[in-house]
């Protein structure tokens, strides 16, 4: 079972965080911060598993993450799952992201949080995974905009102003997560 | 086109978002925050009814604020009305809201279950779809109690859209492993297993999750799965890469799937039907096949995927443990890998072969790889992965490597730089390695002294503890020792580990090495001295026992010790065991003749045997790598249970048979001696089961009882000079009962369960007689005392009491008023759910009574509490997931539910009650090993009080199926 799923940054910056666990806030931001820790130390070139810190549950959940760019994935599991069977995984839902969001980058994550929840809610639901084909999943997606747009309506004006928002001169404007050539690393 | 067009989105929204993020400070941020949820609150409580749109935006900007680490305490009521709105923006933004930030406040729920409710009976696969999301993603047990009878009818209706489908075994899923007695099996259990042959691949990979926990759980229920699903995998093994279309990963048709497969058919022995085994080793091979191939493509996505399927395959070959052929062949594949230079496999690698090497085929296989782990462990330079090889090299040991083994895991400890936990059980792993294979026991002592100096900091007390009781127990090596510890000490700075063993091993065998004037008894003195003042108080008082034995055995030394023992630093000592101690040592070496001293400073008597309580931390512990070894202890018992074979060993039989009376096997189980009878006994009843054990006393305890400890060795005669010892299987004709025992009392099972969690009390009343019991346990000991109370004035005549399995006949004559005792020496075995029968026979006047009660010896008596930390109890929770070592039981309260009292009782059952172990502080977590002869049971316990609902739920998981299940029995009675 999968019992979080996080996204945070290079500064440890929380982008995603879904837990299928109950935890309260504060120790949800706990597991972040020591998740972040625990990955943010690794050197390049090591392994993509690693024993769970202690909040999460200690040496009976491994953290299985892949680090793109700007932005760490991390998917805290159990031992029922498959190590590099997650690894896939967290590459569908990197490949279906940029998919979706047209080469996908940190800011797409910030600003379209709902969005990501949502393609995240067609992978994996309630810790255990739903749809593995990247394909059916991105139907899913499209068939929810549309509705979306349906009933957007006149409520669709205001969205186009935001464009402008996305190239804002913003302090840091990160790289694209750049998904033609992963390895994987 | 993208899916999501960068266009879309709420404007005030993004406008907030980039106004946090131009925030030069946190306190700006802060600020700003704080601002915005002023605003939102206003929004929420103003006159004006808000749109669905200006909602959503507020939901998300709340959603927003919550990711970066603030409270959300407002909103849900808004989110929960955004639940009934017809579009479906807005109900998807409330759901996300839900899923995310509500999780069991019990008034929402009861809101959100009504929407979900509608939704799920919308018959809009979308509407629905969201509905089974939140209910997947909450699990809280009031949803359970909604909706756990209708999500099966979604998920096997005939016309139920896929994607629903999909949703819906998830969503049952997650309502049964939160709350599965409300789940029942049913009609449509049958029909889910089909789902495995269903032709949506998604609804296949969200059914098998299903299954396979549902299997875990009842896997006689869902047995037929194996063959569905070794069809199933056949397929996908067998096809193109291009056959299952979108399934195909980067030219792996449907990895993740045949994990799950693999994964599923882990949770059941291999299958029976020849047909069904044929093809499954196809497929297996076939897999092994497909790693030999070259990759279709260059991405390492794709090699991650095949070798994906690959690991789970030779999981699966180790699980059944039964195809040599395939066997060897996953080891070779392994020991491929060892060499890969993807890391990521390296690590798996050294992970699957640790699990390898406790098969018996292939443990010989595995040990060819020593050189490629010892150059992992040197070289390695990922952290995990070297990890990973130091537990391989720990499962891999035996004796004719360990003296490699144990040197490479000592020179890698010198070098190790990683954190203490870890630290820890490396340590316990080296000095259990040493201990079990040592040949020649200066090897021993040599390595763990040099643990000590090496990793002086994680030498936990039982290392140094078993270092002691080994030298005491074997005097060959007590010469050695004693020069190693006197070198050792010689060192400017030596750990404060290394100054306990010394004092203590100098003190006792210091004479050995008297004689070489470099070690006179003065020169060991100051040099044992020159380090007191740099130690804690444990471990100088310690020493000043040290010492003192220093006087017995060197009369020379005496003076200069009495002068240290004088001085105000000893006897003014601020803490009040040392003060106490330089006190009475003074006083004792001045006053006592030397005759005296030499009978009080006695050198030490060799310890009774027991197993290496390094053994027992380790095994609360276990690293990964550990697993093969401890169990190897009992191993080939242990093998022949896995591969379903009869569980109990043919000596069974015997005692069956011996035992007319009753169908209970627990004759040989519990083997019963007794001991003299009554007329011994009041003086002796008050004394302490201490020299119970060691009953001989000390002129014994040389002898048999220590003989050589350590190897453990069960094998040896047992205090062969204890003549009452009468082992239960024996003679059972010796006291045949004239007339047949009574059949059990009615209540009997309600009596013996009054004594699960006490040992003493009245076990029995009536108006003739009172039976009293008072009973004291130690490891897999017992020694009971039963106390027959004549409550007449009359006689008792022709007083017999029989056991099913064998007693020492007691007084024949109970007179009015008197009470006579009886004494039984218990010993445990092996495990057993049955008690022994006591059967009482009398005349009264001139009415013969008859009357069969249940001995309150349970299982649950030969426990010794184990502490343990939360992380070494969920480690070991873990390692126990197979599910018949799991027994649960849900059960209405029958008693008060006051925590000091089921605290009580949980004491009172021998376990250790464990605090702050589980995240619910409500719960109590509790863990025990059980002693018996033949082996030691680890059990773990959980209790889980509703004191609402006034039930519980209580789980048990030990290391042998049936104790799980004896003791849920045992204590769902209790609470």
């Amino acid at each position: 079972m999968i019992k979080a799923i996080l996204i945070f940054n290079n500064h440890g910056k929380p982008r995603l965080s879904k837990f299928y666990e109950h935890y309260n806030e504060d120790t949800e931001q706990q597991i972040i911060r020591e998740t972040f820790h625990l990955v943010s130390k690794r050197d390049e070139n090591v392994c993509n598993f690693l024993e769970g810190g202690l909040l999460i549950g200690g040496l009976d959940y491994k953290l299985i993450y892949r680090h793109y760019a700007t932005l760490y994935f991390v998917f805290c599991v159990d031992s029922s799952e498959s190590e590099l069977g997650i690894l896939d995984l967290i590459q569908v839902f990197v490949e279906t992201l940029d998919k979706c969001f047209e080469n996908v980058c940190e800011l797409d994550l910030i600003f379209h949080v709902d969005k990501v929840h949502h393609i995240l809610a067609e992978m994996v639901m309630g810790g255990m995974v739903l749809e593995t084909n990247m394909n059916e999943i991105i139907t899913q997606v499209d068939a929810q905009n549309k509705m979306e747009k349906s009933e957007a309506g006149i409520a669709g004006a205001p969205a186009r102003a935001v464009s402008a928002v996305k190239n804002m001169n913003l302090p840091e404007m990160p790289k694209n997560i750049n998904i033609g050539d992963i390895s994987i690393k | 086109m993208p899916a999501v067009s960068k266009g879309d989105g709420m404007r005030g929204l993004a406008v907030f978002i980039s106004d946090i993020r131009n925030c030069k400070s946190k306190e700006a941020e802060i600020k700003r925050i704080n601002k915005e949820l002023a605003n939102i609150r206003s929004k929420f409580k103003g006159d004006k009814a808000l749109d669905g749109y200006s909602k959503k935006k507020y939901v998300c900007k709340l959603l927003f604020i919550f990711l970066l680490g603030h409270d959300i305490d407002f909103g849900h009521m808004e989110a929960v009305n955004l639940l009934s709105s017809n579009k479906y923006t807005e109900k998807q933004i409330g759901y996300l809201f839900i899923s995310v930030l509500v999780n069991s406040n019990s008034e929402l729920i009861r809101l959100i279950n009504n929407a979900i409710k509608n939704d799920l009976s919308s018959r809009n696969p979308t509407f629905m779809c969201l509905a089974l999301h939140c209910i997947a993603n909450v699990g809280s047990r009031e949803m359970a109690e909604a909706f756990a009878s209708e999500i099966p009818r979604i998920l096997v209706a005939g016309d139920t859209m896929d994607s629903v489908k999909q949703s819906a075994a998830l969503c049952l899923l997650r309502l049964y492993k939160t709350s599965p007695d409300l789940v029942l099996m049913g009609e449509w259990t049958s029909r889910v297993v089909h789902l495995l042959n269903d032709q949506h691949m998604g609804v296949v990979t969200a059914a098998i999750s299903l299954i396979t926990c549902l299997s875990q759980k009842n896997p006689d229920e869902f047995k037929t799965c194996v063959s569905l699903a070794v069809s199933r995998l056949s397929r996908i093994v067998s096809s193109a890469s291009t056959d299952l279309q979108d399934y195909t990963y980067y030219f792996v048709p449907a990895p993740w799937l045949s994990c799950k497969l693999l994964r599923l058919l882990q949770c059941y022995p291999p299958p029976e039907d020849g047909a069904v085994k044929g093809r499954l080793v196809e497929c297996l091979e076939t897999i092994l096949n497909k790693a030999q191939e070259p990759p279709k493509s260059k991405k390492v996505q794709h090699s991650n995927a095949k070798n994906a399927i690959l690991f789970e395959a030779i999981s699966l070959i180790i699980h059944y443990d039964s195809e040599p052929n395939l066997l060897v062949r996953a080891c070779n594949q392994l020991g491929q890998f060892l060499q890969h230079r993807e890391t990521n496999l390296r690590y798996l690698a050294l992970e699957s072969m640790c699990t390898l090497a406790s098969s018996e085929f292939s443990h010989e296989a595995v040990k060819t790889h020593i050189e490629t782990v010892i150059n992992a462990l040197k070289t390695e330079r990922d952290v995990s992965v070297r990890q990973r090889a130091a537990d391989l090299l720990y499962a891999m040991c035996d004796r004719s490597n360990a003296k490699q083994i144990v040197a490479e895991m000592l020179s890698y400890l010198e070098t190790a730089d990683y954190s203490i936990r870890e630290e820890m059980v490396r340590v316990l792993k080296v000095a259990i390695l040493a201990e079990k294979y040592a040949v020649d026991y200066s090897w021993y002592v040599d390595t763990i002294l040099n643990l000590i100096r090496i990793a002086g900091d994680y030498v936990s007390e039982e290392v140094w503890y078993r270092v002691i009781q080994i030298v005491i127990n074997r005097d060959d090596v007590q010469g050695y020792a004693a020069k190693t510890v006197f070198e050792a000490l010689q060192a400017p700075a030596c750990h404060e580990n290394m100054v306990k063993v010394g004092g203590y091993i100098l003190g006792e065998f210091g004479n050995l090495i008297a004689g070489d004037p470099r070690s006179s008894p003065l020169v060991q003195f100051n040099l044992l001295h020159s380090k007191f003042h740099l130690c804690s108080v444990p471990t100088r008082a310690l020493l000043l026992s040290a010492y003192i034995k220093f006087i017995n055995l060197f009369p020379e030394t005496k003076a200069t010790i009495q002068e240290v023992l004088r001085c105000d630093s000893q006897i003014r000592n601020s803490d009040v065991e040392l003060q106490q101690r330089a006190v009475e040592y003074l006083k004792l070496s001045s006053i006592a003749s030397t005759d005296v001293l030499a009978t009080v400073l006695e050198e030490m008597p060799p310890f009774p045997e027991r197993e290496s309580s390094i053994l027992a931390k380790l095994k609360k512990k276990k690293g990964p790598g550990a697993v093969s070894v401890t169990e190897l202890e009992d191993s080939k018992r242990e093998s022949s249970e896995l591969n379903g074979a009869g569980e109990r060993g043919p000596d069974q039989s015997v005692m069956a048979a011996s035992n007319a009376s009753t169908p209970s096997p627990s004759a040989d189980l519990l083997g019963i001696r007794s001991a003299a009878p009554v007329s011994t006994a009041p003086a002796g009843a008050g004394s302490l089961l201490v020299d119970v054990f060691s009953e001989a006393g000390p002129t014994a305890s040389s002898g048999a009882v220590n003989d050589d400890g350590f190897l453990r060795d069960l094998e040896q005669p047992p205090e062969t000079s204890d003549p009452l010892l009468v082992e239960g299987s024996g003679d059972s004709d010796s006291a045949p009962p004239s007339e047949d025992p009574a059949p059990p009392l009615s209540e009997a099972e309600e009596l013996l369960n009054k004594f699960v969690c006490k040992n003493n009390g009245v076990l029995f009343e009536n108006q003739l007689l009172q039976i009293g019991i008072k009973s004291e346990y130690r490891q897999n000991l017992g020694r009971m005392y039963l106390f027959y109370g004549n409550k007449t004035s009359v006689q008792f005549a022709s007083f017999t009491t029989t056991l099913n399995v064998q007693s020492k006949p007691v007084e024949p004559l109970v007179e009015g008023g008197a009470q006579i005792q009886q004494v039984l020496n218990i010993e445990c075995l092996t495990d057993f759910s049955d008690a022994p029968l006591l059967n009482i026979k009398f005349r009264y006047g001139g009415a013969l009574q008859n009357l069969t009660l249940k001995l309150p010896v349970t299982i649950n008596k030969f426990f010794q509490p184990t502490e343990m930390a939360s992380q070494d109890f969920f480690q070991r929770w873990k390692q126990l997931s197979q599910p018949q070592q799991e027994a649960q039981k849900i059960f209405k309260a029958n008693h008060s539910m006051d925590t000091e009292v089921i605290k009580a009782k949980l004491l009172g059952l021998g376990m250790a009650l464990l605090d702050n172990v589980d995240p619910n502080p409500e719960n109590y977590v509790c863990a025990g090993v059980i002693q018996t002869k033949s082996q030691q049971v680890g059990c773990l316990l959980r209790l889980e009080p509703n004191a609402q609902a006034q039930m519980y739920r209580l789980t048990l998981r030990c290391s042998k199926d049936s104790v799980s299940k004896r003791l849920c029995e045992l204590l769902a009675q209790q609470f």
